[in-house]
């Protein structure tokens, strides 16, 4: 269960662009002007020694996937033979790559999906003032509570009484209708947002579906990149929907056809742990370089959640 | 310059006419979204709670049957046990390593940018994969983290079969992923304000003076809401333990995975192998009311120790 999937809102809403220049470097921290630069040299090498301990496994695994199966488990940084024949044998026997193909599908249809609708939600909070607001706005609050598994037999039920429930649409289909934690994370972003901004567009003559297209969501795209990378992670690791409701080998999701390669190759199967190995560097390299072009997004998104509320 | 939220509380109830309409259009997602996928699911899933239910057959009534089997089942009582044990370990280890990294990161300054990269990246890791990895990597023959202990003379369990040590396996795996936590808490720190420390200074403080009556204070509302998330997810641990202990063949069934059996899996397993929806509906109540009562702990105790700026 993803960790992100229960966090509290952040107070402090990421600024919105108020003119063309950004913000230069943020000023040093109190704790780092203290520190002398000899102890942050040390610091860098406990740092770096600590480092090893993140990423030794992914090279460990992309290392032992490159192996041949005599050698899988040697535990040697580099392979003493090459067997790259690893990734061709799991791209033949296995359908690592259409289930790739189905996540990156299902994840962008679900992150677009619940980036707008938590949006246009979003808005509906921000800019209109109306009995109950607050009232609803807590029930969005506390929708965030409730753990999954309450809800996760009936909304089977339904998908099966809809007759999809062997289908990917319960994958996703839940995204159009926003999320809390994300209509909290953008409606934070327009609360900062001044408010002549939209009613020079309504003395325009505008209709609120214009200016919420039109200015709005051009203004909130940082929270909606937030919103749109957080969810394209959560529906890329996933794995308890994918095992709920996908039945049929050719719709599986990444994980969840990793998993399957597991029961089938690793243990209690037939003991081609390079076949998993190698499937698994598939499955988690692409998100690693996912997040190298988007961490800035990411971690100021992280950082927000955290703050006081 | 007036923003949204100033303006709100200044136009105070004078709501403009024909807003509402407006407002509920733009709402109407999440209005159906909640109604179809939060509050009607929990009614529903609190009615079959007192069904016996096959998901094939018409539920019959059972009233409070299921909720008297759950106090009776030896597996509830397992599942509860292995829940809370790993929660009770992996809780507070990994807020510690988390605040450990983030004190060495924020001292760095700006300059931490690529140590923060790498302490994130497991994050980005399905958990199915991390499952696999650390399945061989605690592997009790082969497994490198045992080489590792050996050449400082330990002699590692056997952390993947061992009932004994399943648990603390799963707990060190856990600890590879402290990334979000850590960087909430880097969030903090670099908010402190120079001026306390300074003010520490002045006063003698020593480091651990320093970090007591200072650092801690200054972020307790992040140690405070990375404690109710971290207590949540770790009582819904699902993925991770799935993976690497159940599914696939039957052959499987060992101690092994009793050891891992966390409630989740087992309410999965009653759900959608068994098809016992109406069992299943009722250990989800229970798991509900087992994240309140300990979050209602953990509020009311934090209360005490969390301090908010401007209160006061």
């Amino acid at each position: 269960v993803s960790t992100l999937s229960t966090v509290r809102p952040p107070v402090a809403a990421p600024a919105p662009p108020t003119g063309p220049a950004r913000p230069v470097a943020e000023p040093e921290s109190a704790a780092a002007q203290r520190t002398p630069r000899r102890r942050r040299i040390m610091i860098g090498v406990l740092l770096a020694i600590v480092s090893v301990a993140f990423v030794y496994p992914f090279l460990w695994l992309i290392s032992a996937s490159l192996k041949p199966r005599a050698q899988t488990f040697d535990n040697r940084l580099i392979p003493n033979d090459l067997a790259p024949n690893n990734y061709v044998e799991v791209l033949e026997t296995t359908k690592t790559l259409l289930w790739l193909g189905n996540s990156v599908l299902i994840g962008l249809v679900a992150a677009l999906a619940v980036a707008i609708s938590s949006a246009v939600v979003a808005f509906g909070f921000a800019y209109f003032r109306f009995r109950g607001r607050n009232l609803l706005f807590g029930l969005v609050l506390g929708s965030m509570m409730l753990p999954v598994a309450v809800t996760m037999v009936p909304t089977y039920l339904i998908w099966n009484e809809l007759g999809l429930a062997s289908t990917q649409v319960p994958l996703w289909a839940q995204n159009l209708f926003g999320s809390a934690f994300y209509i909290f994370l953008i409606r934070q972003f327009f609360l900062g947002v001044p408010r002549e901004l939209f009613e020079a567009a309504r003395v325009d003559g505008a209709s609120y579906a214009t200016m919420f297209w039109r200015i709005a969501m051009p203004i909130c795209r940082p929270a909606l990149i937030v919103t749109f990378v957080f969810e394209l992670r959560a529906s890329w690791t996933d794995l308890i929907k994918p095992l709920i409701y996908l039945r049929e080998p050719n719709l599986y999701t990444l994980p969840r056809g990793l998993k399957a390669v597991l029961d089938q190759f690793g243990q209690g199967g037939e003991s081609k742990w390079e076949i998993v190995l190698t499937a698994s560097a598939i499955a988690t390299i692409p998100m690693i370089i996912a997040f190298f072009l988007a961490q800035r997004y990411i971690v100021e998104g992280i950082a927000t959640t955290g703050r006081k509320g | 310059m007036t923003t949204v939220g100033a303006t709100r509380r200044r136009a105070g109830r004078r709501a403009e006419k024909g807003e509402g309409r407006s407002a509920l259009l733009f709402l109407s997602p999440w209005i159906i979204g909640f109604l179809v996928f939060t509050a009607g699911p929990m009614v529903a899933s609190f009615v079959l709670s007192l069904t016996r239910y096959d998901a094939i057959n018409p539920p019959s009534y059972v009233g409070a049957e299921n909720y008297r089997r759950l106090l009776e089942d030896p597996r509830v009582t397992k599942a509860l046990w292995n829940t809370f044990f790993y929660t009770a370990l992996h809780v507070p280890l990994a807020m510690a390593v988390a605040l450990g990294l983030a004190m060495l990161l924020v001292r760095l300054g700006r300059s931490a940018g690529f140590f923060r990269t790498v302490i994130y990246l497991p994050m980005m890791t399905p958990p199915v994969a991390v499952g696999i990895l650390f399945l061989l990597l605690l592997n009790g023959q082969v497994g490198l983290i045992n080489r590792v202990l050996a050449l400082v003379g330990v002699q590692g369990p056997e952390w993947t079969t061992d009932p004994v040590w399943i648990k603390p396996g799963m707990v060190l795996m856990s600890l590879w992923t402290v990334g979000s936590t850590a960087i909430i808490y880097l969030a903090a720190l670099k908010d402190v304000p120079r001026e306390l420390y300074e003010a520490a200074d002045l006063d003698g403080a020593t480091a651990w003076q320093r970090f007591r009556t200072v650092t801690l204070p200054m972020i307790s509302g992040a140690l405070f809401f990375t404690l109710i998330v971290n207590t949540i997810a770790a009582l819904q641990m699902f993925a991770e333990a799935y993976t690497m202990f159940f599914g696939g063949n039957d052959i499987q069934q060992t101690y092994a995975n009793d050891a891992a059996l966390f409630y989740v899996v087992y309410l999965f397993q009653q759900a959608f192998n068994y098809l016992n929806m109406g069992y299943a509906s009722a250990m989800a109540w229970l798991l509900f009311l087992v994240i309140v009562v300990i979050t209602i702990i953990q509020v009311r105790v934090s209360r005490r120790f969390v301090y908010y700026e401007g209160e006061e």
